[in-house]
């Protein structure tokens, strides 16, 4: 394959969590296994570029309605999707590619309907801190992922309807809201509430993204050192 | 209250000052009210700035004349506990002239009854406190447009003169902004901001009628030189205060000065005497090795002590906690431009010194990890010539600063 297309979707309105940083992670470890990859940091004043994976980040909830609107009129992201391209969409992210989310004066705004999950406000205070999530969606079976660490940060949850995965169960922590619950997955789509951010945290989530994109099963056979993001799985496991 | 801050300090509880102030809350809940109503109060706040804002204004203030009595929270201790604490210092009338945190603005301006409110910038910072930066602009706004407060704000931040903009009386400064990612969106309107740099500096917003106002205040210089125009009138002095972001912090000090009717020729060597600021852009020496102390809290921060930084070559440590008073969430490592000091010898420490590292593994910045913080000004001092370059966010330039002797 030519050269891998990474897309950071609108940095200047779903950039607020540092979820820009996913884009980074995924770029160095195909560059580290000799995989050429481009990172495409693509503004909202600009059409969304033709990528192999696309990344959604967290973002404040106007410029989220804004995201929202300007994907559904374009096209390009769900297109892509729909042909392919993988699609790691994170908190803000998360809510925009289901079917509905509340803006900050409660109206319903329509989401992307990538994923079978709505969101909804709750009489809770806002999710925030650390959470750890065993990983249990059976179509993540095969990748035996090692549990999953990150930062939780939102006040919305999300509702999957019957059928839809989520990535797994939460041992610590908020995540959707519902039933124990964290992330959505169908296809090449993972959503999920983690920051940190979660590629920079779990490493075997990012080879799992690379190799769909890629549609290379055995990327992660090739291994990487892995030192420094084991100190730090290590410390935030516990 | 004295016995009290004493004590704190004895028992190496930090400074002392927000010990007092919480011991004094407990015995009178309106004591902000009661130990300002015979002061003129100015209150300083933004995401970055505040301390090093307050210390020049105070020094200008007590420069000018017109404060024989004029008390302050000069370490950084911003809300309340630390307002009292500054404000229990007698005489009970004079000066005040308060650092304070973003999101108690406007309670602290009705209970101070605050004369005059300086207002730096706004960016993200401790997301998990505040969640969102444009909740402060609305926050802001309505202090603003309720009160008769004279206003002091920065003209290039999209975000203050959005809050700023309804005030009745306002005095813009050409404050800068380096770091515009929360400021592309427009905080009125669904808009998008335009930055322009040439041929003049200035903003607007494409979709509605927010745009930058002409400034009535701005500091320009290098070096060591400051010169501040202020409403058509030039005073030059000097800063030895290090980058062009802390010029900006001395043209806010000039323009307190300003609205409170000082001399301000005198107010430019106060400005001119300030030589660190709670210990930030000092030389200390942590147990031997000469190490200049640098404080960033943000992404904004880091990028402007970074940019200040790069122009050197001596070893660079770098320390991060993520308590409370630093935001929980390190994520915003990842947007900082940490790969400009690829090349220079790099020690990480902190309590989140993994976290730190794995950016740096990311962004292919050889650097080593020592988990205490001494220990880790030691390794690089062996890595290149002194003095060391130590920048730490909030806590843990706290805890190094523990260690100077």
């Amino acid at each position: 394959m030519s050269t891998l297309r990474i897309c950071v979707v609108y940095p200047d309105l779903l950039g607020t969590y540092g979820d820009g940083g996913n884009g980074l992670v995924l770029q160095r470890r195909a560059q580290w296994r000799g995989i050429e990859a481009q990172l495409l940091l693509a503004p909202s004043t600009e059409a969304l570029p033709a990528a192999e994976l696309y990344l959604l980040g967290g973002g404040e909830d106007g410029p989220q309605v804004r995201a929202a609107r300007q994907l559904l009129t374009e096209g390009t992201l769900a297109s892509a999707v729909g042909q392919g391209a993988t699609l790691l969409a994170v908190c803000a992210g998360m809510q925009l590619v289901g079917r509905s989310f509340p803006g900050s004066d409660g109206s319903i705004h329509q989401g992307l309907g990538l994923l079978e999950l709505e969101t909804v406000r709750v009489d809770a205070p806002r999710a925030v801190g650390e959470v750890v999530v065993e990983v249990t969606a059976p179509s993540l079976a095969a990748r035996s992922l090692p549990p999953l660490t990150g930062f939780e940060n939102h006040g919305g949850r999300s509702r999957l309807s019957p059928g839809v995965e989520p990535v797994g169960v939460v041992r610590s922590g908020v995540g959707n809201g519902f039933g124990g619950t964290e992330g959505a997955v169908g296809g090449r789509v993972l959503a999920t509430y983690l920051h940190g951010p979660v590629l920079a945290r779990n490493p075997g989530l990012a080879d799992l993204l690379l190799s769909w994109a890629l549609e290379d099963d055995g990327l992660a056979s090739r291994v990487l050192d892995d030192a420094p993001i084991e100190a730090l799985r290590a410390e935030r496991l516990g | 209250m004295r016995l009290v801050n004493g004590t704190s300090r004895l028992l190496g509880r930090g400074q002392g000052t927000v010990a007092g102030g919480r011991v004094a809350l407990g015995i009178d809940p309106d004591l902000v009210a009661a130990l300002s109503a015979h002061r003129r109060v100015v209150l300083i706040s933004g995401t970055n700035g505040k301390t090093t804002t307050t210390k020049l204004a105070s020094a200008a203030l007590v420069a000018s004349g017109l404060a024989p009595h004029l008390v302050t929270n000069s370490t950084g201790s911003n809300m309340v506990a630390g307002h009292v604490a500054a404000l229990a210092e007698r005489p009970f009338d004079g000066l005040a002239v308060l650092e304070c945190d973003e999101a108690y603005l406007a309670r602290t301006a009705a209970g101070t009854g605050a004369e005059v409110v300086a207002l730096l910038n706004l960016s993200r910072d401790q997301l998990d406190r505040s969640s969102e930066v444009r909740k402060l602009v609305s926050a802001w706004r309505a202090l603003l447009e309720a009160s008769s407060i004279g206003v002091v704000a920065n003209a290039d931040d999209p975000l203050v003169v959005a809050a700023a903009r309804g005030a009745r009386s306002v005095r813009w400064v050409a404050g800068g902004l380096r770091w515009r990612l929360d400021a592309v969106g427009c905080p009125l309107c669904e808009g998008r901001i335009a930055f322009e740099e040439a041929p003049s500096v200035r903003w607007r917003c494409e979709s509605c009628d927010l745009e930058r106002p002409a400034p009535s205040v701005e500091a320009t210089g290098g070096g060591d030189a400051l010169v501040v125009v202020v409403d058509g009138r030039r005073l030059v002095g000097s800063l030895r205060l290090p980058g062009a972001f802390n010029r900006s912090n001395a043209a806010f000090a000039i323009a307190i000065c300003a609205c409170l009717g000082a001399d301000l020729e005198a107010a430019m060597t106060g400005i001119a005497s300030v030589e660190e600021v709670a210990g930030r852009f000092s030389t200390v020496e942590i147990e031997g090795v000469p190490t200049e102390l640098l404080l960033a809290k943000n992404p904004a921060g880091w990028g402007e002590l970074l940019s200040l930084v790069t122009e050197g070559t001596s070893p660079v440590v770098l320390s991060i906690n993520a308590r409370i008073a630093d935001g929980l969430d390190p994520s915003w490592l990842y947007d900082v431009d940490f790969e400009q000091l690829a090349g220079r010898p790099v020690v990480v420490t902190g309590e989140r010194r993994h976290d730190l590292a794995v950016r740096l593994h990311y962004g292919e910045v050889a650097h080593q990890v020592v988990a205490e913080p001494a220990a880790a000004v030691a390794l690089a001092a062996s890595l290149g010539d002194a003095p060391v370059v130590f920048i730490g966010n909030y806590t843990a330039f706290g805890d190094l600063r523990r260690l100077v002797r």
